[in-house]
Formats: structure tokens, sequence, C-alpha cells
């Protein structure tokens, strides 16, 4: 073989043009992570435990004190967006582990010295991560309608909620992503993932109304991503729920903090395997 | 003819350790070339550079003609790499493992399936292509490594110890496949490794490094000919290196066969 033949090897075939590149990687990345959970889907599963346990306990307590002033809304119908959100968050947050334990392996190498982009495998990752809380949204609906929250089953209401769970949740793996990198260690991961979700959850609207927070704690929600990702899908998921803000514009939110962290996230990704 | 792989004054500095140190050095096409060195010896760390994973602090290197640092994407493409660790997914099957890669290399979906087929066949893993690689031996997942490397047909192998932590009987078909593909394909192959029989077995010539500057290059018969009558390729190693082969290994050797093992299991 000569060394023009080999020199050409390589480009056997056509590559796509960059943007359908970019596409196709991310997905190639996506799909072997659902490939993964399709294997052993117990975590997930596991994962639902916990929005079910805040809605059949913390939801009825609550609901039945009248401790915090929904307006109209039952408290119950209040707390389920909120529930599905922060179902998302808490197995997004978590996902830079997994990262981390693929540097661990070696996995990691493999992907980053591929061709494809540093931006496609983060948003492959990312992606992942959104779809995973559809599979406990699905627990978390069927749970919320045996309780009698009174959800919206619309086509167009159910993709929207889709649509927003799968953006806030891929933008939270992403920040947990980001972690990742910086702090590089799964002992340290673990740590501060703790003191980061609690933040995120309780400065947000997930449980009670940003009007009955502290002005502090308020500056902090309107910051949070979370807020609007549950504002959206108070709007979204049950009926008469009120919304403080039109949902074009949490999910613009939702967009504008996946694609920085995205951005980002693809700067550090690489970083990992040095 | 443009060298396979070329550095020159390739140095990687880690705050004060430097772990390479103005490393020049040319591979030619469809060499097997072995890279040998004790602990810490910086082999590890050449590869990065080379295979674009760590940007040099200095000096500049080509692999498959294509600059590290400002060719990234090309060297990618022209490269295949199996880490030192088990790179697997033990979470995915052997097909998915493959496929993943098959993927990101864009292989046109017709060719994929032949080509998966061939190097499960080819690596001898054709019975198990649909087990999760968790339930494989050692053996099982290196050779599966190799062919998920080799299924963009790369002009450059590079090979960081594809042998540590297994028994002689998988270390002799990795051997073996190595061979053949450096027969089949004409790849160069870049390898690293502690065991001079495995340099012996393989390379056509071999370079040892030793706190992270090349300490010496040649055919394993030229080295061990210029240390003394009768010598052979462990004397070389000693006589450069300083360190005994047989002292066992250093803590993080343990640690990192250990976890080897951990893996397998
Ligand atoms: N990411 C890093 N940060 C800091 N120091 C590093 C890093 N990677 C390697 N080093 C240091 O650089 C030196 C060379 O390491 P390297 O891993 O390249 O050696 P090696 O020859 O591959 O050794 P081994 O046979 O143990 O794999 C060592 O002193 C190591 O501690
Ligand atoms: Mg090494």
């Amino acid at each position: 073989m000569t060394s023009l033949e080999r020199a050409a090897r390589p480009a056997a075939w056509a590559e796509p043009p960059a943007v359908l590149r970019f596409v196709l990687d991310a997905w190639t990345v996506a799909e072997a992570e659902l490939q993964k959970l399709a294997h052993d889907p117990t975590e997930l599963l596991t994962r639902a435990v916990q929005p079910v346990l805040w809605l059949l306990v913390f939801g009825e307590v609550l609901a039945r004190a009248r401790a915090i002033p929904t307006g109209h809304l039952d408290y119950i119908d209040f707390l389920a967006p909120g529930v599905l959100a922060q179902s998302a968050l808490f197995s997004a947050i978590f996902f830079g582990i997994a990262v981390i334990w693929e540097r661990d392996l070696g996995v990691l190498h493999k992907y980053l010295v591929s061709p494809a982009s540093r931006l496609s495998l983060v948003t492959g990752k990312a992606l992942a991560g959104g779809l995973r809380a559809l599979v406990q949204a699905a627990v978390v609906y069927v749970v919320a309608a045996l309780i009698g929250v009174h959800l919206q089953l619309g086509i167009p209401q159910i993709l929207g909620v889709a649509v927003v769970l799968v953006l806030g949740a891929a933008g939270f793996a992403t920040f947990s992503l980001v972690i990742a990198c910086l702090v590089r260690t799964r002992e340290r991961f673990m740590g501060i993932g703790q003191v980061l979700t609690m933040p995120l959850f309780f400065a947000s609207s997930a449980v009670y109304p940003v009007a009955l927070m502290p002005t502090w704690l308020q500056v902090l929600a309107r910051v949070n991503p979370l807020t609007y990702q549950v504002d959206a899908l108070r709007s979204l998921m049950v009926s008469g729920g009120t919304a403080t803000f039109p949902v074009p514009l949490d999910a613009g939110v939702l967009v504008l903090a996946l694609v920085v962290l995205l951005l980002i996230a693809g700067r550090l990704y690489p970083r990992l395997a040095m | 003819m443009p060298q396979a792989i070329q550095t020159n004054e390739l140095t990687r500095r880690f705050g004060t350790v430097t772990a390479v140190h103005a490393l020049s050095l040319e591979v030619r096409p469809g060499e097997v070339f072995g890279l040998l060195g004790p602990n810490g010896a910086g082999k590890t760390t050449t590869i990065k550079m080379l295979i674009t994973l760590l940007p040099p602090t200095s000096g500049s290197a080509t692999v498959a003609g294509y600059d590290v640092a400002t060719q990234q994407r090309l060297v990618r493409r022209a490269i295949g790499y199996v880490p030192q660790l088990l790179s697997s997914d033990g979470t995915l099957t052997a097909r998915e493992n493959l496929a993943v890669s098959a993927r990101l290399y864009h292989i046109p979906g017709e060719v994929r399936r032949d080509r998966i087929d061939d190097s499960l066949a080819f690596m001898g893993l054709a019975d198990v292509g649909d087990n999760l690689v968790r339930t494989f031996s050692g053996g099982m997942i290196r050779r599966l490594e190799i062919a998920q490397a080799m299924l963009h047909r790369p002009e450059v192998l590079f090979l960081d110890e594809p042998t540590v932590g297994l028994d002689p009987v998988a270390r002799r078909a990795v051997w073996e496949h190595v061979r053949r593909l450096r027969d089949a394909e004409g790849t160069t192959i870049l390898l690293t490794t502690h065991y001079m029989d495995e340099a012996e077995e393989l390379c056509q010539r071999v370079g040892i490094m030793h706190l992270g500057r090349l300490v010496a290059l040649g055919t394993p018969a030229s080295l061990a000919a210029e240390v003394g009558p009768g010598a052979t390729l462990d004397d070389v190693f000693t006589h450069y290196t300083g360190s005994d082969l047989n002292e066992g290994g250093t803590y993080r050797d343990v640690a990192r066969t250990r976890r080897t093992a951990r893996r397998l299991g």
C-alpha cells in the first residue's frame, strides 16, 4: 500500500456537512446513554420514588394543613408541577458523577479522540440527561392522576410539558457536567452536589409561591432557572394553574441558560481527560 | 514520504514536574514502535499529546502529517487509540460500543453493519457481540477496544499498555491480533509497555523513556548489542533506567492492576 492510499483512507467516505455532523454526533452520544438506561432502568425507577413520596406525603399533609396560600388553586395542584421539576432537577444534578466515572474508566478518552466536536459531545450528554426526565414525568403523572390532581391532558399541553421538562433537565445536567469538570473527583462532587441542590430547590417556586419568600430569597428565585421551569409547568400541566410569566418567556430563559451552559461545558469537558 | 509520527522537542510540564522533556522522535509509516519506560516515565503523557487530548507546553508534533496543535480534527480522523484503562463501556453490548464509534466517525450505514460484523469476527468476538461488555474477560475487552479503535481504518494506532493485567494466554491473543492488523492493514502502531518480551515480540524499533527523556532508541537487537554481548532487552532497560523490572510494581502499578481486575469482575 502506498502512503497516498493510506492517506486517503480516513476519507474513504464523504463526511456530512458540519451542521448535520453536529446533530448526528450529539444524537449518537445521547442514544448510547439511552441504551444504557434500557439495559438497566433500575436507577431511573428508584429516582422516581422520591417525587412520588413528595406528592403523597408532603403534598397531602400540607394540602390538609392549608398552610400555604395558593389562591384558588388546590395546594396539591400547585405542588405537582413543582415536584415534577424537582424530580428532574435531583436526578440531573448528579449527572456529572457519571461523567467523572467515565473519565476514571477511560470511556471519556474514547469520545474525545473521535473527530466529534466537543460541543456536540456535551450536547448529546445534555440531551440524554433531559430525556431521562420524561420517564420520571410518566410516573409523576400516573401518581398525580391517582391522587386527584387536575391534570391537563391535551396533546399540546403534554408536549409543552415534555419540552419544558427536557430543556430544564438538560440545563441542570449540563450544569452538573460543568461542576464535574471543575471538581474532577467523585468524592468532591458528591459533597458539592448536595450543597447545590437544596438552594436551587428552595430558592424556587417549586413548593411555595415566590411571593411568600423573604426579599433576598425572591432575588435568588428570580435568577434561578428552576423558577422559570416550574412557572411554565404550572401553566401547562394543571388546569387553572396560574403562572407569573408567559410560557415563551420561561422557555426562552431555559434555552438561554442551556446554551450558555453548553458553551461552558464544551470548553471544560476536554480538560477532564488531561 | 512524511513520517507517521514526528515530534520536535515535544515538552509537557505539570506544575514543576516535567513529564515529557524535549522529545524528538520519528515513527515511519507501517512501523510498530514501542515506547518503554518505568512508571512515570512520561509514556502516557506523550501519547496524550500525540492524540490531541493534552496540549504540549512547548515543542510540536505531527501525526499522519497533521499538526497536533492546529489540525486536531484531521489528526483525530486519522488515529485510533486504546487507553491504558479498559475503556469500553461495560453497560453497553460489544456491538453497541462499536456502533457508537462507527457513527462518530461517520462510517455510512451500509458499510457500518458489515464492518462491525467483520471486526467482531476478526477479533474472535462474533459469538458475544450482543452481550454486555461487563460480562467479558479482560482479554476480550482489550480485543474489543482494538476493534473499536480500528473501525475507521486509522493510519496510526496508539496502544497504551495493551496487555497490562492480562493473563499470558490473553496477552498472546492480543499480540497475535496486533500483528495481524499490522500485516493486513499496514497500520502504523505506537504502543507503550513495561514488558520487554512484548516489545521484542511486536516492535521493530523501541524507544526507552526515563523521567521524561528519551534515553535510548533503536531496534531491540541493536540496543542489546550496544549494552554488551549476550545482553537482553531487560538488561538494556535496566542499563538505561537504573530500575530493575523484577523488583515488583510500585503503588501506582498495583493500584492500576487492581483497578483493571475490578473492571473485569
Ligand atoms: N494530569 C496530570 N497532572 C499532574 N501530573 C501528571 C498528570 N499526568 C501525569 N503526570 C505526571 O507526569 C509524569 C509522567 O506520567 P505518565 O502517566 O505519562 O507516565 P507513564 O510512563 O505513562 O507511567 P505508567 O507506566 O505508570 O503509566 C508522572 O510523574 C505523573 O505523576
Ligand atoms: Mg502510562
